[in-house]
């Protein structure tokens, strides 16, 4: 009963300087169930990562609330792992370090944290390579260990802020289809910002289309991609007929509202 | 050991002249051959393009070291060691002739007489035209004229050859045969002369205290020393002839009794106070003219044209006896040259304050000699040696007494049987005070290390408290706004305004170095540490909290790893200018250190310690550095790569 909720959720930015006050976000209701992938696709500047950064506690809404299984979130916790763009490595540390950081925090035995890197680095595909300092790995790698630093702590919720975003187009797709492993076999409940049509909907059993000003939820689907993804190649997921149309029709919905914001309508 | 390689050191410096010339030429035909080898497929601009090249280093140290050496007159001691004896033997000659040289044309362009006459008439001439019309009586003021144009005679008879009495001419003339003599005995050469015993066993040349052997060692040095004594003893004569006129006498005798008649005049007479003053002004500047007249410095040009060209001639005969001398010199003693003053010979130009590498380098040795009975060390402190430390003086420099003070209970007093039965409060006491015999462990020890466990003792305090306060002024509001103001304050004043504060707070020794430096290194160390903090990325620290982080935790393993960098840079600029901060302070005050050594050395123009002084610090700077450089690149590999 981990349901993520947020309830009339506002965010509204004040300029400290001119006063000048802008809608982030405005009443965004959802709940997500647990062990449900939820990606979040939007223009630019639509509160995608203010959004984000709520649930994940780093800012506090201006009015209404978020909760995680009933408990309202008030500041970052471990419940709700956060993987980012560029990783974010602590890159002092050694892989094995950086994935067993949070184990550290907690104060875990060592030879129970040992244990738990090594299954993790196994799961994402970095056997052997505990010891390598991290800024010697590739993109496609630091976001590997990110994930597993994440999952180590068997958060609730992994909110993923445009994940794979830095990473080429193979990588990328190898790292989708990491996640979807990653979904289906921790069962977690997956919350995904991303600025990538096709990988929103390869990604998303929900989808939410934001809109600017005010920000808020434009259109919600339920797609059948993601769990095609677990037993199905994404790519030729991609080739299908029923993908095609939504990303056309999910692509001339932003494309309006970029239109709209450059004022061209 | 030590005796032959000082005793060498000339030698020694000829070899490693040869050597360093050798290393200048290959390092510069290897870096050739090098660069032909790789010129075609290195980009210009390509940071790569900098690595490597010791070959280059070799060079521009050899460069170095051989313009020291050239300028230092390192190498004219190498290859001449008896160059100097020399010319110190020439430069006595020159020193005998200096006073008759300057007396003429040779030496200073005029002749003496010249400048005198010219000088003197100038002067009448003003007192002519300034004769105050109002003190003086119209007869007065024709009385004072004629006395003027008396004086003015006194001029013209000097400069009259014809006025000559035979005696002087008679002794201008033996004068010039005595000049001549000396030209002939130059000419004649030094075969047959020879150095003497007891200037052969002199010490060479740089081995004490006196720069330059002053007895001739070579039959060339015998020959001019010889011909110096006798040219002293002509001098002398030059020195001694006056132009004493009888022409003049009669003139003299008439113009002194007119001046006292004008003097008991002004005694005499009624004049109000101001009239006087300037009665007696005007007639003191006219017998002050008069009584420089009446001694007879001035001679006719035409009489001294003989002892100038005997003078020229000697010079000519000098410099055609110095022969090869005058090549080495040119060439090999840039500056001055070899100057004679009163008792010794000393160098002038470069190599004055410049001294030659050998003679660092045995002044270094001797000062590192840790034998203090045997002249080692200097002023009664070695250099850097070791030492036993009772572990007691630790103990009482970091327990403070007030730990037994607080003691409960009293200190014992004596008893009624007149002994003392010490109670625990009592040994607490002398514990904290280092009364206790707690052993020994060794210790450094010497100028040197006192100076190091200044910089580092400051640099540990500066560290330990200033990088905790930077990483929260770089996280917290009320640490970054309340420290701020007190710590920008005081940084921009530079230490050693602070020093003679801090020095009379803390006093002299090891404690008010020690707090002047921390202050330098604490305010860097804030500043670094700050930096650092502020600039971490906030999605780490936002990372970090998804993960389970206190805030304590965060502070500890993310924003100060990310500040590491910063924190190493400012403790290697803290470590150079802690160095030289300390430098300046030691001159201040104290009794140990390399700038106290550098301090007593200014006072006495010690150029040899000096330069010791300068290049030991140079050298402890550049290790300092270099194990700073190593540390950051073992301890922060991911610089730049993040």
């Amino acid at each position: 009963m981990a349901d993520l909720v947020c309830k009339d959720l506002c965010m509204t930015f004040t300029n400290p300087q001119s006063g000048a006050a802008v809608e982030a976000l405005k009443d965004i209701n959802f709940t997500l169930k647990k062990g449900e992938l939820l990606s979040v696709l939007g223009p630019s500047g639509c509160g995608k990562t203010t959004l984000l950064n709520m649930i994940a506690g780093f800012i506090n809404p201006t009015a209404g609330d978020t909760s995680l299984g009933g408990k309202i979130i008030e500041g970052p916790g471990v419940e709700r792992g956060m993987v980012f763009q560029q990783g974010a490595l602590f890159e002092w540390l050694p892989v094995s370090k950086n994935v067993d950081y949070g184990l550290r925090m907690k104060k875990t035995p060592p030879e129970e944290s040992a244990k738990m890197v090594e299954k993790w680095l196994d799961i994402v595909g970095l056997q052997g390579f505990g010891d390598t300092p991290t800024y010697q790995l590739s993109g496609g790698m630091q976001q590997r260990v990110a994930l597993a630093r994440c999952l180590i702590n068997d958060p609730d919720v992994i909110l993923m802020d445009e994940p794979l975003g830095a990473l080429d187009a193979l990588t990328r797709e190898k790292m989708q289809s990491l996640v979807l492993e990653l979904w289906k076999e921790t069962g977690k409940t997956i919350l995904i910002i991303t600025h990538s049509v096709e990988e929103a909907l390869l990604l998303g059993e929900r989808l939410f289309v934001m809109a600017p000003r005010p920000g808020r939820i434009h259109k919600e689907y339920n797609l059948p991609f993601a769990e095609r993804g677990l037993t199905e190649s994404l790519r030729d997921i991609k080739q299908d007929h029923q993908f095609s149309e939504v990303r056309e029709e999910i692509l001339t919905m932003i494309w309006n509202m970029e239109e709209e914001i450059m004022g061209r309508v | 050991m030590f005796e032959w390689l000082s005793d060498n050191r000339a030698l020694i410096a000829a070899v490693i002249i040869f050597a360093l010339v050798v290393s200048f030429i290959a390092s510069i035909i290897l870096g050739r051959k090098q660069n032909a080898l790789t010129e075609n497929d290195e980009v210009f601009g390509d940071p790569e393009r900098t690595k490597g090249g010791w070959h280059w280093a070799v060079c521009g140290v050899s460069a170095l070291l051989l313009v020291w050496f050239y300028f230092s007159w390192g190498v004219g001691r190498a290859y001449y060691p008896l160059a100097a004896n020399e010319l110190c033997q020439v430069a006595k000659l020159e020193e005998a002739t200096s006073p008759i040289r300057a007396a003429l044309p040779i030496g200073s362009r005029y002749y003496k007489s010249t400048l005198l006459v010219s000088r003197n008439a100038d002067q009448l001439e003003d007192l002519r035209l300034t004769l105050p019309t109002d003190v003086f009586s119209s007869a007065e003021q024709e009385e004072l004229r004629s006395l003027i144009d008396q004086i003015s005679l006194l001029i013209v008879n000097s400069s009259n050859p014809q006025n000559l009495d035979p005696d002087s001419i008679a002794r201008l003339a033996a004068l010039s045969a005595d000049l001549d003599a000396l030209t002939a005995t130059l000419q004649a050469g030094p075969d047959g002369l020879q150095p003497t015993e007891e200037a052969l066993a002199q010490p060479k040349w740089g081995t004490t205290h006196v720069e330059i052997p002053v007895l001739p060692m070579t039959p060339k040095g015998v020959l001019f020393d010889k011909v110096a004594l006798e040219a002293q003893e002509v001098a002398g004569r030059f020195n001694k002839i006056r132009n004493h006129l009888p022409a003049n006498d009669a003139l003299i005798a008439d113009i002194k009794s007119r001046i006292e008649a004008f003097k008991a005049a002004s005694e005499a007479g009624t004049f109000d106070e101001s009239t006087a003053e300037d009665r007696d002004a005007y007639v003191k500047a006219v017998e002050r003219i008069f009584k420089r007249l009446d001694d007879g410095l001035i001679f006719p040009a035409a009489s001294l044209e003989n002892v100038n060209t005997a003078i020229a001639n000697l010079e000519d005969a000098k410099n055609d006896a110095r022969g090869g001398l005058n090549i080495v010199d040119a060439l090999f003693l840039p500056g001055d040259g070899v100057v004679k003053s009163r008792t010794q010979c000393t160098e002038q130009g470069s190599a004055r304050w410049l001294p030659k590498p050998t003679d660092v380098v045995a002044t270094f040795m001797k000062l590192a000699n840790p034998d203090l009975e045997n002249g080692g060390g200097y002023r009664g402190v070695t250099l850097l040696w070791w030492k036993w430390l009772p572990i007691a003086d630790v103990v009482g420099f970091l327990v403070p007494d007030w730990i037994a003070d607080i003691w409960p209970g009293e200190y014992a007093s004596h008893g009624p049987d007149g002994t003392i039965e010490p109670n625990f409060k009592d040994d607490l006491l002398a514990f904290a005070q280092g009364e206790v015999s707690l052993g020994y462990i060794p210790m450094f020890d010497g100028h040197i290390w006192d100076s190091m466990f200044r910089v580092l003792m400051a640099l540990a305090l500066g560290i330990l408290l200033g990088v905790p306060l930077g990483l929260l002024m770089g996280v917290s509001k009320f640490f970054k706004s309340f420290f701020d103001p007190m710590i920008e304050l005081y940084r921009p004043v530079p230490p050693l305004a602070w020093a003679p504060l801090i020095l009379t707070i803390f006093g002299i020794q090891d404690d008010g170095k020690i707090f002047l430096l921390f202050m330098v290194a604490f305010a860097i160390m804030v500043i670094s540490a700050r930096t650092g903090a502020v600039g971490t990325q906030l999605s780490k620290i936002r990372a970090a909290h998804s993960l389970g982080s206190t805030d304590a935790q965060i502070l500890r393993n993310v924003i100060l790893p990310n500040a590491l960098p910063e924190i190493l840079t400012g403790i290697r600029i803290a470590v150079g200018v802690c160095w030289g901060t300390l430098v300046a302070a030691e001159m201040l005050a104290g009794t140990t250190g390399v700038g106290f050594i550098e301090n007593i050395a200014r006072t006495v123009s010690d150029y040899e310690l000096i330069w010791v002084t300068i290049l030991i610090m140079g050298l402890l700077g550049l290790i300092l550095d270099l194990i700073m450089r190593w540390v950051i690149d073992k301890t922060i590999p991911w610089r730049g790569k993040g």
